[in-house]
């Protein structure tokens, strides 16, 4: 069996969100990745919860850790006068570059695309940063938790007789990942045809907006501004999260045809179901307030659990709202093997979430914990890079790598 | 060297060399429009009457009908399209023939059902053995929920983000725009090119499985390691994020004057510059308390403050927040580099400067409907190749001749046959 990204290497520059989840994709399926920190001015969410015991600490944080695994780390101040060369040699040993900076830092640090270019010319290199490397507003520093407001997603969260609230955390650090991911593996292939490699410019705004692709449209042909809807949908009723025995215990539910309505009907079995404005979905629609009402009459009775399973026996797409604790002991997702669970040297045994997708035959796998801080510096320089045990002692008596 | 305009010297797009036939409905068409913008052909395959995904709205001037379904043109646009009835033999055996001559075939039936018609992978297997077939389904082709209905709502739902989102005295949120499967779609078309660039070398295809739970699975963030290490559920609290120092919160959605601004209290080595920023500012309008002035936010450690001091932080913040609009706050923010950004709406974004000035807008030209149609431009730039639109979706069957006669051969007749048979 051989591994995608086995003859692989990549150096990954990038910090907090889109550029650790996306080298991951590269991580995940076989390459080797070292991730380049600084210890002088550490990574944000190494100082961001959780951290194993609650005890704060650089290598505690399983926020970090789920970005990082199959990673090997080092750490190199680049602001230091022996940094920026030390990335250079990483840079031209590399086949993928990831970086996150805010535009124009690479360059100044003598570490720009053209520069790492003349070094290895077959360097992929994507850079990513909230609103793209080119335009007025590209050294705009920002982060994914307040872009996913600019991108339109906070407007459209919510319920439309009250404020926004933001979808929960860096929702749009989960898009550009996903389709940076694609766009390195494709120029991969184009520079085995090639012999080219080259710069990708992937801007998180224009990224998150694929996503609101079907809004955009309605506002560009129909001049419709699309409004946030708690959880209503255009097309189909009954549509919503619906609570359940217990407490904060909901079950979300659609009915997106006839036969769903009717095994709904079937399964709640009481009079109201046969009331001739819920049948056929334009009456449903309008008169959705009654009927979420009498809904939520016959689902307050069930536990959430218990009705998910008769409705989809039923046939009706149904599903309980999943608290992260849920999410852990979930059946799909425990024989999916979806979560893989790491020996970390200071947090202990814990959960990475693993790849979404198998392949059949290199399924993907979480093979080494999150890295500690600089823990992989002499096997990545010397082992790696090739550099003499006294230049590594050098350096490190420079503080080069801190 | 800017990754930007496409010139004339590059390939049109860096992927042109492949082609994909996209089976898939309303759930992971997402995948095959990546590789498309990537620059694959990528071919369509609807059943006579259309992908049912075509009755869903928004619709071009409101008007329902099967060629103006904007949410279908988002994820088909620069996609060919044919149709043909998989339920049939010869629509089974016009499917192989295509099989034949692609590189991938992306599909979202239930689980079973390809192998049920006799198109499961060992079958396209046997006609081409480079292919990458990709399945995209909500839970994954094996497993209890794998036979499960899930719309958006419910995967969002299962997937452990929906709880997070949402006021704290309503029932939890899923975003009002369809997300899950475009997640699917996009983490189908990543694993469709990691298993091309595995078959690129050992010759051999193989099946991609991807399962839209798990696709927003990292959605979560640091909530659900928050579970992993400290047994602790974030709950969802509207404009406030809890999780990002133990038991205090902080707001990040705030209202101002006619409409809200994103914006976090920061602090230390990485946030005391944007803080201090907008201070000086609060300060030339008088706004800014002493305290803040003077607290030394280099030092200020966030994870370590007590509620109050957050709050006490945070309180004149919003006052001087309601003083002005999005646009007024964007606009200093810029200027001062502090990190805020408007709660854009659709229409705001279509004004926006930046993505302007990025030539993001990209018109494609509909013919069928006399109208040139706005949409959301390339998802990268690549230095080396163009990502992007070059064609509208197609309208049903639009390619039919184009394909079977061009690249199978078929006969006017044998078409007419296959026409009048049901099969196309």
């Amino acid at each position: 069996m051989t591994v995608p990204f086995a003859d692989i290497k990549v150096v990954d520059f990038s910090w907090v969100g889109v550029g650790p989840i996306t080298a991951r994709y590269l991580g995940d399926f076989g390459a080797t990745v070292v991730r380049v920190e600084s210890a002088t001015r550490p990574e944000t969410l190494r100082l961001t919860p959780p951290f194993a015991g609650e005890q704060p600490g650089l290598n505690r944080s399983g926020y970090f850790a789920n970005y990082n695994c199959n990673k090997l780390g080092v750490t190199i101040n680049l602001k230091h006068t022996l940094g920026p060369a030390l990335a250079r040699r990483l840079a031209a040993w590399a086949d993928v570059a990831i970086e996150s900076f805010t535009p124009g830092t690479m360059a100044d640090l003598g570490l720009s695309y053209h520069e790492l270019a003349q070094v290895n010319p077959g360097l992929i290199m994507l850079s990513t940063c909230n609103q793209g490397q080119t335009g007025p507003r590209a050294s705009q520093p920002g982060f994914g938790t307040q872009l996913v407001s600019h991108a339109g997603f906070t407007w459209l969260t919510g319920w439309p007789d009250r404020t926004p609230t933001q979808p929960y955390a860096a929702y749009t650090d989960l898009i550009a990942p996903k389709l940076g991911a694609a766009a390195i593996a494709a120029a991969l292939d184009y520079r085995r045809r090639s012999g080219r490699g080259q710069h990708l410019d992937l801007s998180q705004l224009e990224a998150g907006i694929q996503f609101l692709a079907a809004q955009v449209l309605d506002y560009t042909v129909n001049g419709r501004v699309a409004m946030r809807q708690g959880n209503r949908d255009d097309n189909w009723a009954p549509h919503g999260a619906y609570r359940c025995q217990g407490q904060d215990r909901f079950i979300a539910l659609a009915v997106t045809c006839e036969p769903e309505w009717q095994a709904l009907a079937q399964a709640v079995g009481e009079p109201w179901c046969d009331d001739a404005r819920f049948q056929g979905a334009p009456g449903r629609l309008q008169h959705q307030d009654e009927l979420d009402r009498l809904l939520e009459g016959w689902t307050s009775r069930w536990q959430a659990e218990e009705l998910m399973l008769r409705l989809q026996h039923a046939g009706v797409p149904a599903g309980v709202v999943r608290s992260p604790e849920e999410i852990h002991s979930d059946p799909q997702l425990s024989h999916r093997g979806h979560f893989w669970y790491l020996q970390h040297p200071e947090i202990g045994r814990h959960a990475y979430d693993g790849p979404a997708f198998r392949l059949s035959r290199t399924p993907g796998d979480v093979r080494m914990p999150a890295p500690l801080l600089g823990q992989h510096n002499e096997q990545v320089f010397v082992g790696m890079l090739g550099l003499s045990d006294q230049e590594f002692v050098a350096l490190l008596a420079s503080g080069a790598l801190e | 060297m800017s990754p930007d305009a496409p010139s004339p010297d590059r390939p049109e797009g860096m992927l042109s060399p492949f082609r994909a036939l996209d089976l898939t409905d309303g759930a992971g068409a997402l995948g095959g429009r990546v590789l498309a913008d990537l620059g694959a052909d990528v071919i369509k395959v609807e059943p006579a009457g259309g992908d049912s995904a075509r009755g869903l709205g928004p619709f071009y001037q409101d008007q329902p009908h099967p060629e103006r379904s904007l949410s279908w043109f988002a994820l088909n646009a620069n996609k060919r399209g044919i149709t043909l009835e998989l339920a049939s033999g010869a629509g089974r055996a016009l499917l192989l023939r295509l099989v034949e001559r692609s590189d991938f075939v992306f599909e979202s039936f239930p689980p079973g059902a390809l192998a049920a018609w006799g198109l499961g992978f060992d079958r396209l297997r046997a006609v081409n053995p480079r292919l990458v077939l990709v399945s995209i389904t909500p839970f994954g082709q094996t497993g209890p929920y794998a036979g499960y209905r899930a719309t958006d709502i419910v995967a969002m739902a299962l997937s452990g983000y929906m709880y997070l989102c949402g006021d704290a005295d309503r029932p939890p949120v899923r975003i009002s725009a369809p997300q899950a499967f475009l997640h699917a779609g996009a983490d189908a078309a990543a694993a469709a090119l990691i298993a091309h660039y595995e078959r690129q070398s050992s010759g051999q295809g193989q099946w991609v499985d991807v399962s839209a739970q798990e696709s927003l699975m990292g959605a979560m963030m640091n909530a659900r390691p928050f579970w992993d290490l400290n047994q602790v559920n974030l709950q969802r609290s509207g404009p406030l994020r809890s999780g990002l120092a133990n038991a205090t919160h902080r707001r990040q959605t705030w209202p101002c004057r006619e409409g809200s601004v994103a914006f976090a209290v920061t602090a230390g080595p990485t946030g005391a510059r944007n803080m201090r920023g907008l201070l000086a500012w609060m300060a030339e309008e008088g706004a800014a308390p002493p305290a803040l002035l003077h607290k030394d936010w280099d030092a200020f450690d966030m994870a370590l403050a007590p509620q109050a001091e957050i709050d006490a932080i945070e309180d004149p913040v919003l006052a001087f927040f309601a003083r002005h609009t999005p646009a007024e706050l964007f606009h200093q923010a810029l200027k001062r580099r502090v990190i805020l950004y408007p709660v854009s709406t659709t229409a705001d974004l279509l004004q926006d400067g930046q993505l302007a000035a990025r030539a993001f807008w990209t018109r494609v030209e509909h013919p069928a409907l006399g109208a040139t149609l706005t949409y959301p431009g390339p998802f990268i730039r690549m230095s080396e190749a163009t990502c992007g639109l070059r064609r509208p979706p197609p309208s049903i069957g639009q390619h039919n001749h184009e394909v079977y006669q061009g690249e199978l051969g078929l006969s006017d007749a044998e078409l007419r046959a296959l026409a009048e048979a049901g099969v196309i």
